[in-house]
């Protein structure tokens, strides 16, 4: 019964949806006022009768259900609860469930935080966002539906694949999912604003905190999927270049782009139409990525087993959404305008720069994802010799993409510190002056402390140290440029908080690079055979073998391994990595143990037993490599910021008022750091 | 003027910025490409000498030999097998008649030196490349149809992938 409650309210939600598609935009477009005001109920209405259906297909999980097939195929009885509840997510239908579940959730956030925009603005937002919602619900519905019932049932689950059975199943893909849908948010915007054909200053400052919330997410999703490989895998790798990974990292990296854009928007009035195809193509990456996960069309390293007509419905609604979005941009893009103009050496200019290179680096990363099928897809087709089938090296991806992140930091110091419309170029490197000797210093300094020059090492240290100093810089000579009575919090204070969310984000790349610099160039990695009291001694940590014992876990038997570590005479930690069966699957699964802190990971994980008691081992020496979460964690954080500034919650109309009566230099606060002094 | 005359050279210079950029991605794209190859083919001596490519199939049964931390073991598409070589821990779903995908070079003594084996999450995963080479084995040999004992080992979802 209640999973046909489910069903059903999924189809009531379908309908809904296809309302709020159809009316609210008409209503815009002829200006029916009440047709219009159906825009938030209904957005509301078809929250509530998702959050039914996933409420139902969740109660069906913790109650064992196993005569709905997916259930049955996704949870077993001896299923712990939270894997149970995470595990509705844990398969396609679940997951695409949940993909409209966030979907509707924004749509009732948009319905809930846009007091300031005008009816005709909410009503196509939202308009838009319905169509999208019935793509996703016919999608479910027709091929994938989560309620299919499995006659008779079966007496027992097949139970969630091992590898999902962790902690990084909870938190990562709803985090993942809702910066993937929360672009869709972005997309609604620009294409409201094609649609109405105004696009103002507004415009940009109302869909800025949403695209900022969605890339937050998105970032946040991108790094616990890393770190979760990273532990989970028990191979220590944290990112591979994988088309699951790729199909992430490309709207991010647009996402990217687009809140750089969307500040010169804001702030400017320029890169109007730059900005709503970016909008666009953030929203059509993220599909495409739901596209590349769930067909299986490319080989991925983490693949699972797909269903291709599946593949060939999200195709076909990617067309759809990209082709009809392109063409209604080339209709009404020319009526949107250009903007104020600039010179050559502006802050402009250098988000220009910044925009140029993300775009081309998501570029990039997006034709080593698809090359495989562009050449499959091109000799089937005739046009090219038939050839084996290809796959792309991820030595492809680190050559194009790091020369790339050069330019583009060495734009994160000077861009935040450059004035709108006109800049100094020598004038900025020489306030920099200290920026660039610190940056020097370090890449200098750091390779020698890690023990070994390494050019690569150098070159990340360099950039990290960059934007620390030079963000440091411009903090300082922000808060300095206050008066002089001021209080050194006061002045703190007295900086939106967009300001900082700005600087944070920014801190928190550098971050990022350290990691990554690092543990490539500093990690120790190696593969022993031990016995029993063997010792293995890498950079200064000893690692003893004292053999396995046998464990039972609620749905799995391990062997479970007892390695102690030593540093010098002291025994420092007591590691216990395993390999587990999974009674149901009869799966084999390695689960790694960790010893982190913030210079290093020490990581051991279990291979396969050899003749007479010996085990193969796998033991790490990782240094810094938590920081590229860190760094993460910071962008996020800085996002959040942003996210609450002030301005985007103060009306409009009032705002005119304010704009008045404060002084022209702190109208735009975020990015005039230095243009008093 | 100038500015009109500023903003052209910008033009210009961005131009001159992503056709060298498109060139060096295509050019490492060029260099970095893996092809795939099955155990036939590369008996057949199909597959390139001194470039990795990918060698993807069976894992033979009985072939696995372990020798210190080294990993010996036969791809097979039923039809021909090539021995392959790996240094390291194998993936959790590596298995003795599973479908296996292997990126690595040629060696000189016909061992095919992996540096990675794909790693699979899923129990019924078999990757398309894979299960294509195992189809056309399988024709070719009802071809010459000599031999029509179909190897058992073949997973049961090669349906799946076409």
């Amino acid at each position: 019964m209640i999973p046909e409650i489910g069903q059903f309210a999924l189809i009531v939600a379908l309908c809904l949806a296809i309302m709020q598609g159809v009316l609210p935009i008409a209503g815009a477009g002829f200006n029916i006022q009440s047709w219009m005001g159906l825009a938030r109920p209904l957005a509301t209405g078809q929250f509530l009768f998702v959050v039914v259906a996933f409420g139902c297909l969740t109660y069906s999980f913790i109650n064992n259900d196993f005569s709905v097939l997916y259930v049955a195929s996704h949870s077993n009885s001896q299923l712990p609860l939270q894997y149970r509840i995470a595990g509705v997510w844990g398969g396609h239908e679940g997951s695409l469930l949940l993909w409209v579940a966030m979907l509707s959730l924004w749509g009732l956030a948009v319905a809930n935080f846009s007091k300031n925009l005008t009816a005709e603005m909410v009503a196509r937002v939202l308009g838009v966002m319905g169509l999208i919602a019935i793509g996703f619900m016919l999608f479910i519905l027709m091929t994938s539906n989560p309620f299919d019932r499995l006659l008779p049932a079966a007496p027992d689950g097949r139970d969630l694949n091992p590898l999902l059975q962790d902690f990084g199943l909870i938190i990562h893909p709803p985090m993942l999912y809702m910066g993937y849908v929360g672009l869709s948010v972005t997309f609604s915007f620009a294409i409201a604003a094609l649609l109405s054909g105004r696009l103002d200053v507004a415009w940009a400052r109302w869909s800025r905190p949403w695209t900022i919330a969605a890339w937050m997410f998105l970032a946040g999703g991108i790094a616990l999927g890393s770190w979760w490989a990273y532990y989970e895998l028990g191979w220590g790798g944290w990112w591979f270049w994988d088309p699951v990974e790729n199909a992430s990292f490309m709207p991010w990296l647009v996402a990217t782009a687009l809140i750089h854009s969307l500040a010169v928007t804001e702030k400017r009035g320029s890169f109007k139409s730059w900005s709503i195809l970016l909008a666009i193509i953030a929203f059509s990456l993220s599909l495409l990525g739901t596209f590349l996960v769930r067909s299986g069309v490319i080989t991925s390293v983490h693949s699972f087993a797909t269903d291709p007509t599946r593949g060939t419905f999200i195709l076909g609604f990617l067309v759809v959404v990209v082709v009809s979005s392109l063409l209604l941009y080339a209709w009404r893009a020319p009526k949107v305008g250009l903007g104020g103009s600039f010179e050559m050496i502006s802050k402009e200019t250098m988000l220009l720069v910044n925009n140029v290179i993300l775009t081309v680096a998501g570029a990039a990363v997006l034709l080593g994802t698809i090359y495989p099928i562009i050449i499959e897809g091109l000799s089937s087709m005739g046009y090219l010799a038939a050839t084996n089938k290809v796959s792309v090296g991820a030595p492809f991806f680190n050559i194009v993409f790091v020369p790339l992140m050069v330019p583009l930091v060495f734009m994160m110091g000077l861009g935040p510190l450059a004035r709108w419309k006109q800049a100094s170029l020598p004038d900025m490197l020489v306030r920099l002056r200290w920026a660039f000797g610190t940056t020097a210093l370090v890449a200098i300094i750091m390779p020698l402390l890690m023990g070994g020059w390494s050019w690569l090492a150098a070159l990340g240290m360099a950039l990290a140290g960059w934007i620390v100093s030079a963000t440091s810089y411009n903090i300082y000579s922000r808060l300095k440029s206050g008066r002089a009575d001021e209080l050194l919090l006061a002045r703190i204070k007295s900086c939106p908080t967009s300001y900082w969310g700005m600087h944070v984000a920014h801190l928190g790349v550098a971050v990022s690079i350290i990691g990554v610099t690092l543990v490539t160039q500093y990690e120790t990695e190696k593969d022993v055979r031990m016995h029993i009291g063997d010792t293995v001694t890498i950079s200064d940590y000893t690692f003893r073998f004292d053999g396995v014992t046998d464990v039972t876990g609620p749905n799995y038997t391990a062997s479970r391994g007892l390695i102690r570590v030593f540093r010098g005479d002291y025994e420092i930690k007591v590691m216990h990595p395993e390999k587990r069966i999974y009674t149901v699957q009869t799966m084999p699964m390695t689960e790694a143990d960790i010893d982190t802190n913030i210079w290093r990971d020490l990581y051991v994980s279990l291979g396969e037993p050899v003749e007479g008691g010996a085990w193969i081992v796998r033991i790490y020496h990782k240094p810094f490599v938590v920081w590229i979460w860190f760094g993460a964690i910071f962008m996020a954080l800085g996002g959040l910021l942003a996210v609450v500034d002030r301005r985007y919650r103060v009306p409009a109309r009032k705002e005119a008022k304010v704009k008045v009566t404060a002084e022209p230099g702190l109208a735009k606060p975020t990015v005039t750091a230095t243009e008093n002094s | 003027m100038k500015t009109r005359h500023k903003r052209m050279m910008l033009i210009v210079l961005g131009l001159a910025g992503v056709a060298l950029i498109v060139t060096l991605v295509m050019q490492a794209l060029q260099s970095n490409i893996n092809h795939f190859f099955s155990s036939s083919e590369v008996v057949a001596q199909k597959s390139p000498q001194d470039r990795t490519f990918r060698l993807g199939g069976l894992v033979e049964k009985g072939s696995v030999r372990r020798d210190d931390v080294m990993v010996h073991f036969n791809i097979t598409d039923t039809i021909e097998t090539v021995p392959v070589v790996y240094s390291g821990i194998l993936p959790d779903l590596f298995r003795e008649g599973e479908g296996v995908v292997a990126q690595g070079k040629m060696g000189a003594d016909g061992v095919f030196a992996a540096e990675e084996v794909l790693a699979k999450h899923d129990e019924t995963y078999m990757p398309p490349e894979v299960a294509k080479a195992l189809e056309q084995a399988e024709q070719s040999k009802q071809d010459s149809s000599a031999n029509t004992n179909i190897n058992t080992s073949t997973p049961n979802n090669m349906g799946a992938t076409e």
